[in-house]
C-alpha cells in the first residue's frame, strides 16, 4: 500500500493548524498565544507550498513569522500585563462563542460541500507546474506591470505604518542626560574658554 | 484526491476558530489582534487556493496585498497598544470606556 503523499501532507498540517488555532484562542498567557500563532503560521506556508504558491510561503514564514510575530512577542513581553482580569468571563462567554463558531463553520461547509459546487468536475485538479517553472518570477511579472500602481500604492502604505508607529510611541522624557549634537557643533571658543591673568610663584611663596 | 473544497474547508475552520476567539478573549486586546490575523491567514488561503485552481496568479497578488496592508495593521495597532498600556496600565478591553459609548 502506498501512501498518498500530499494528502498526508495536507491532512497533518491542517491538524496542526487547526489544533495551534484552538490553542491560541484559549491559553491563558499571550506569549504562549503568540508562539501558537506562529506554529499555525508555519503549518499554514506548509500547506501554501502544496498549493505551489511557494513564493507566498516563504514571504509568510519570513515576513509574518520573523517579523509581526516577533512585534507581537516583543509587546507582550514589555508590558507588565496582570493577567488574572483578563480571563474573567472566558467561561461565560464560552458557549456562545463556541455556538457562533459551530454555527458560522456549519454554513460555511453547506455552501462548500453541497451541490458539488467546488468539487473535481467543476474546478478539476490542475497538473503539477513543470519542472523549472518559478511561480517567483511569474509572481514578479505581474506585480511590475498589471499590478504596479497598487504596489506601489503598498509601499506607501507601509512608510505611513512606520512613520505612524514611530509617532505613536515616541515620548519626550523629562530629566534625562542626552547629548544634542547641534548644540555641540555650534559651540564657539569663546563661550568654553576663558583665559585668566595668574601671577606665577616661586617654591618659597614669595611671588616675584 | 486533494480538491478546492478540503481547502475551503480548512479556510472556513479556521475563520470559525477566530470568530469564537474574539467571543472568548473579549477583555485582552492582544489576543483580540492575533485573532484578526487569524482571520486575514484564513481569507488568505482561500485566495491562495482558489488561485491554484483556476490557474490564475491574480489571487496570490491579492495575498501579498493583504499580507501588506496586515502588517501595517499589526505595527499599528501594537503601537496604539503600548501608548493605551502607558496611559492606563491596563489592555483589559472594558475598563476602556471613557467615550461611554
Amino acid at each position: 500500500m502506498d501512501i498518498p503523499i500530499p494528502q498526508t501532507v495536507f491532512y497533518l498540517f491542517s491538524f496542526i493548524m487547526v489544533a495551534a488555532a484552538i490553542m491560541v484562542i484559549t491559553v491563558r498567557n499571550p506569549v504562549y498565544a503568540a508562539l501558537f500563532l506562529v506554529l499555525t503560521f508555519f503549518s499554514a506556508a506548509a500547506i501554501w507550498l502544496l498549493l505551489e504558491a511557494e513564493f507566498l510561503a516563504i514571504v509568510l514564514v519570513v515576513v509574518y513569522v520573523g517579523a509581526v510575530m516577533v512585534l507581537f512577542l516583543f509587546v507582550v513581553m514589555m508590558l507588565d500585563i496582570n493577567l488574572a482580569p483578563l480571563k474573567e468571563g472566558f467561561v461565560s462567554y464560552l458557549p456562545v462563542g463556541i455556538a457562533v463558531a459551530l454555527l458560522m463553520a456549519a454554513e460555511m461547509l453547506v455552501v462548500v460541500w453541497t451541490r458539488d459546487r467546488f468539487g473535481p468536475e467543476i474546478y478539476p485538479v490542475p497538473a503539477a507546474a513543470e519542472a523549472g517553472t518559478s511561480n517567483t518570477a511569474a509572481l514578479g511579472e505581474l506585480l511590475y506591470t498589471n499590478f504596479l500602481l497598487p504596489f506601489e500604492i503598498a509601499g506607501v502604505i507601509l512608510l505611513v505604518a512606520i512613520v505612524s508607529a514611530v509617532t505613536l510611541t515616541l515620548r519626550k522624557r523629562s530629566g534625562v542626560r542626552s547629548q544634542s549634537p547641534s548644540h555641540q557643533v555650534r559651540v564657539k571658543r569663546d563661550e568654553r574658554v576663558r583665559l585668566v591673568d595668574i601671577a606665577s610663584e616661586s617654591p618659597d611663596g614669595r611671588s616675584d | 484526491m486533494l480538491t478546492l473544497a478540503h481547502f475551503l474547508t480548512l479556510g472556513a475552520i479556521l475563520f470559525s476558530l477566530s470568530v469564537a476567539g474574539i467571543f472568548l478573549n473579549r477583555k485582552n486586546v492582544i489576543i483580540l489582534l492575533m485573532c484578526i490575523e487569524l482571520m486575514l491567514l484564513s481569507v488568505n488561503m482561500n485566495f491562495v487556493a482558489f488561485s491554484r485552481f483556476l490557474g490564475n496568479l491574480d489571487g496570490q497578488v491579492f495575498v501579498f496585498f493583504i499580507l501588506t496592508v496586515a502588517a501595517a495593521e499589526a505595527a499599528i495597532g501594537l503601537a496604539i497598544l503600548v501608548v493605551l498600556f502607558r496611559n492606563r496600565d491596563t489592555i483589559n478591553v472594558s475598563e476602556l470606556d471613557d467615550l461611554k459609548g
